[in-house]
């Protein structure tokens, strides 16, 4: 048994109206990696809240190398060697690594000795950094380092981190993990907090599983399921998406040879694009983020036009159609970015459903809106997807991510649609509600809807593809089927990240 | 220590209750400004904001000037209050209001001295039709060109204003007065004439447009699709792109009608209260509708209220130049006072002053 670093006692913190969290104990060990899991809103935000001495506890105690201790501020956890990466970066792009670092310290040292300083630590840990670059310019990766470099300046006893590899590539992931590893082994514990089930069984050495602000068990990652831990999180057998085989059907969308310039300055414009889209098919396309996924989606959605003839949907040529022609034709689509674009944040869950549903759902008559039966539709989708939300006349932004994903997936699916196109359609959203989006895409396809999903996240394409391609600088590899792809060879397809590599092996 | 925290959602609260705020903070800072010009600043606000219509002396005179002067701002608010909600930055409706008026104004002095029913109307439709020509200018250059619409639109007013000025002393001239610049009086051409619908009241055509204007906003905003795209658009363009809006169209009908409204506001000026084409005929209706569309809240019933109040000062300015003798642009002042201070407060809808202990650092 390790020795003790931090025991937390019967934490319990209650908001209005909500328990967050209920008799939490547990403790970490000195250089131990332990992860935190759960579901959105099991709590684990406002435990990790009372480590960092952003919240106070209304009731238990908590005990840092033997003395007892309740930091009122962030400044007084760092202080005791407790340090923490957010999910959401705080840098300034104007400014380049050294002067963020020292933004963030209490006693910053002169810029050129800090800039050694960060230069040391980056390549001990494997974590190339050019303190001189402007943070602008850096990829999400790569500001992540700024922020982990930022804490390990401070030589943490205590590193917290809060769903670190939701930017990342599978390369960065896994050059993230031979550096925690290493603060592992130099007895620098680790508090991972995570609902990525396989990367907590690789990496942890130990779990604590929250569910509805209680602590429901721990127990060492490695020796449980995958399923097992998923099942421990959300409370109920999870049913992995059924998937009978079936003959391909007729082609439905197909794209060909089309080369597109990206409407965003630093966009990745698509290259030589073919492919087909079949009636029953889910087509999985692959990629680190950044390679032409949010292009793809555009010029599917009908957000860029595209050639007429290039684009073509059950035969007819849609490259010149809006979204709304699109829509009536048949193709939805769900894009990435589930606030400002899926959706208007400021606008209620209702008037959100009328954004895409309007014509296909005949919600607008002589340009007047229907808002009796807006509203019945938006609750309709409330209803079948499991929306938690008081009503339709909430506003889309009070949603939490993972029900305002299941409110945008939904809606399209609501729209029957002949062709579904999805941008990380579960990204950042918890396991039961992943698992219910995934079931849904595939009763989509069973019922001969084409499907195309573009994720990220492999393990997801895997379990729901039937074949796959992957995007990489704008261009599409050639559609494989799925079955007996290796994850090896997928990332062969991706065409991987080689870059970031031999920094690692010049600091081991 | 005073601490800004952002709210989880805008306060519903501040939102109304600000342009109360703001209309009370005016009135006191407004009232130093006349007691640092040396003059008795009870007596001068209560000239300004109860008199007109209060006082048995001017109340007369005053109440129906209240609809005259509150007619063409609120006109011209609704209009550009649709453009504003849409992140579409109309400011030159002074200039749509100027040629508006010279549209209007040239259908009647083409028919004079022909009587007709028919020139009235044909009047309206020219008024509007100028108006919208103008706001054109910058629509088209921000679609193409992909121009600012704001200094389009503002540098278009004072071509605007030179453009009137060559009318008052040339074409537009009155040629039985060769001597006096400006046009023919439209009061005294029936056909033409833009007169009070019910005697003393105030009450001219134009006023009923602009409640006209303001009932269709109004179901516009709330029921028609173009006034979701228009809200899409300006609270989440990607989203409204996502929704099929398209941004250029947008931008051509928001000028569009912000631009006929302020030319109708122009052309029911030039034919009634103004009368004639003559170089200051421009009274800075165009740029005041801003402050009434902020007022208001950009909501159509909202733009009434401020429309209304902002006649007022307009009104009770008057009375204040004669009867105190303060200086006329101490109501410029005043009015734009009372963006500043309505802008200052918005900051508290968005965010939260917490005052905290300072001890803690």
């Amino acid at each position: 048994m390790r020795q003790p670093l931090l025991r937390l006692e019967g934490l319990t913190k209650a908001y209005p109206g909500v328990l967050a969290n209920d008799d939490i104990s547990f403790q970490i060990g000195t250089g131990q990696i332990h992860a935190l899991l759960g579901e959105n809103g099991a709590g684990k935000s406002t435990l990790v809240k009372m480590i960092f001495g952003l919240v106070a506890p209304d009731k238990g105690q908590m005990i840092l190398r033997d003395q007892p201790y309740a930091p009122a501020q962030p400044s007084e956890a760092r202080q005791n060697g407790v340090a923490m990466v957010f999910q959401h970066f705080s840098l300034f792009d104007a400014l380049d690594v050294a002067e963020n670092v020292a933004l963030g310290m209490e006693n910053p040292p002169p810029l050129r000795d800090l800039a050694k300083r960060i230069r040391d630590v980056s390549e001990e840990y494997g974590l190339p950094l050019d303190p001189g670059r402007l943070v602008g310019e850096l990829s999400a990766g790569e500001r992540q380092r700024v922020e982990i470099v930022r804490c390990l300046l401070q030589d943490p006893k205590l590193l917290i981190m809060d769903e670190p590899t939701s930017v990342l590539t599978p390369q960065e992931v896994e050059i993230l993990f031979r550096t925690l590893r290493q603060l592992s082994a130099e007895g620098t514990a680790i508090l991972y907090i995570s609902h990525k089930l396989e990367e907590i069984r690789a990496l942890c050495d130990e779990a604590t599983i929250l569910r509805g602000g209680r602590k429901v068990a721990t127990c060492d990652p490695s020796e449980k399921s995958a399923r097992d831990l998923a099942e421990l999180m959300v409370g109920q057998v999870l049913t992995p998406p059924e998937r009978p085989a079936k003959p391909k059907g007729e082609v439905l969308l197909s794209v060909e040879n089309l080369s597109l310039k990206s409407n965003n300055p630093f966009g990745t414009s698509l290259k030589e694009i073919s492919f087909q889209l079949h009636a029953g098919e889910v087509l999985g396309i692959a990629g680190v983020a950044g390679n032409g996924q949010d292009e793809l989606l555009l010029m599917l959605s009908g957000e860029i036009p595209s050639p007429a003839a290039q684009v073509t949907l059950k035969g007819q040529p849609i490259g010149q159609l809006g979204p709304n022609a699109r829509r009536v034709r048949g193709l939805v689509t769900a894009p990435e970015e589930r606030l400002g674009h899926a959706a208007a944040p400021d606008m209620s869950l209702t008037a959100n459903a009328l954004l895409s549903g309007a014509k296909r759902k005949t919600l607008v008559q002589n340009g007047f809106i229907d808002w009796k039966k807006t509203e019945a539709f938006a609750q309709s989708v409330i209803r079948k997807f499991d929306v938690r939300t008081p009503g339709s006349h909430v506003l889309a932004r009070a949603l939490s991510g993972g029900n305002l994903q299941k409110f945008v997936i939904g809606r399209e699916i609501e729209l029957a649609p002949d062709v579904i196109v999805v941008n990380q359609p579960t990204w950042g959203v918890d396991a039961s509600a992943a698992s219910f989006i995934r079931q849904a895409l595939l009763d989509l396809a069973n019922a001969g809807a084409g499907v195309l999903v573009i994720s990220q996240d492999l393990d997801e394409l895997i379990e729901i593809a039937d074949s796959f391609a992957a995007l990489n600088e704008g261009r599409l590899t050639a559609v494989r089927p799925a079955k007996g792809l290796t994850v090896e060879a997928i990332g062969l397809m991706m065409g991987g990240a080689g870059d970031m590599q031999p920094a690692h092996e010049a600091a081991e | 220590m005073i601490r800004l925290e952002k709210r989880k959602e805008p306060s519903k609260f501040w939102r109304i209750a600000n342009p109360f705020l703001a209309v009370l903070l005016t009135m006191i800072a407004g009232g130093m400004m006349f007691a640092a010009l040396g003059k008795d600043p009870v007596a001068a606000i209560r000239l300004i904001f109860f008199d007109p219509i209060f006082s048995e002396t001017f109340a007369s005179y005053s109440r129906p000037q209240l609809l005259i002067k509150s007619a063409p701002l609120i006109l011209i608010a609704v209009g550009l209050a649709i453009g504003f909600k849409a992140n579409i930055w109309n400011i030159g409706a002074e200039g749509q209001y100027i040629i508006g008026a010279l549209f209007g104004a040239g259908v009647a002095l083409a028919f004079f001295p022909a009587p007709g029913w028919h020139i009235f109307p044909l009047m309206v439709i020219a008024g509007a039709f100028g108006g919208f020509l103008w706001a054109m200018i910058p629509a088209i250059l921000k679609t193409r060109f992909n121009t600012n619409e704001i200094l389009v639109s503002l540098l278009l007013v004072y071509v605007a204003e030179r453009i009137l000025a060559a009318m008052a002393l040339g074409l537009m001239r009155n040629p039985d007065q060769p001597g006096f610049p400006g046009s023919r009086d439209l009061r005294r051409y029936e056909a033409a004439y833009n007169a009070e619908i019910f005697a003393g009241t105030g009450i001219h055509w134009g006023v009923v447009a602009a409640m006209i204007a303001v009932i269709f906003a109004y179901v516009m905003m709330t029921r028609h699709m173009l006034g979701y795209h228009v809200q899409l658009a300006g609270q989440a363009p990607r989203a409204a792109r996502f929704g099929g809006v398209s941004p250029a169209r947008l931008v051509v009908i928001c000028l569009g009608i912000s631009g006929a409204l302020a030319g109708l506001a122009g052309m029911f000026e030039v034919s009634g209260p103004g009368g004639q084409v003559r170089i200051e005929f421009a009274s800075g209706y165009g740029f005041t509708a801003i402050i009434v569309a902020f007022l208001g809240r950009l909501n159509p019933f909202g733009i009434v209220l401020a429309g209304l109040l902002l006649g007022l000062t307009y009104i009770g300015g008057e009375l204040s130049q004669m009867m105190l003798q303060i200086p006329g642009a101490a109501i410029q002042v005043f009015q734009g006072m009372l963006l500043f201070f309505l802008l200052a407060l918005d900051f508290q809808t968005n965010y939260r002053i917490r005052l905290t202990k300072g001890a803690r650092a």
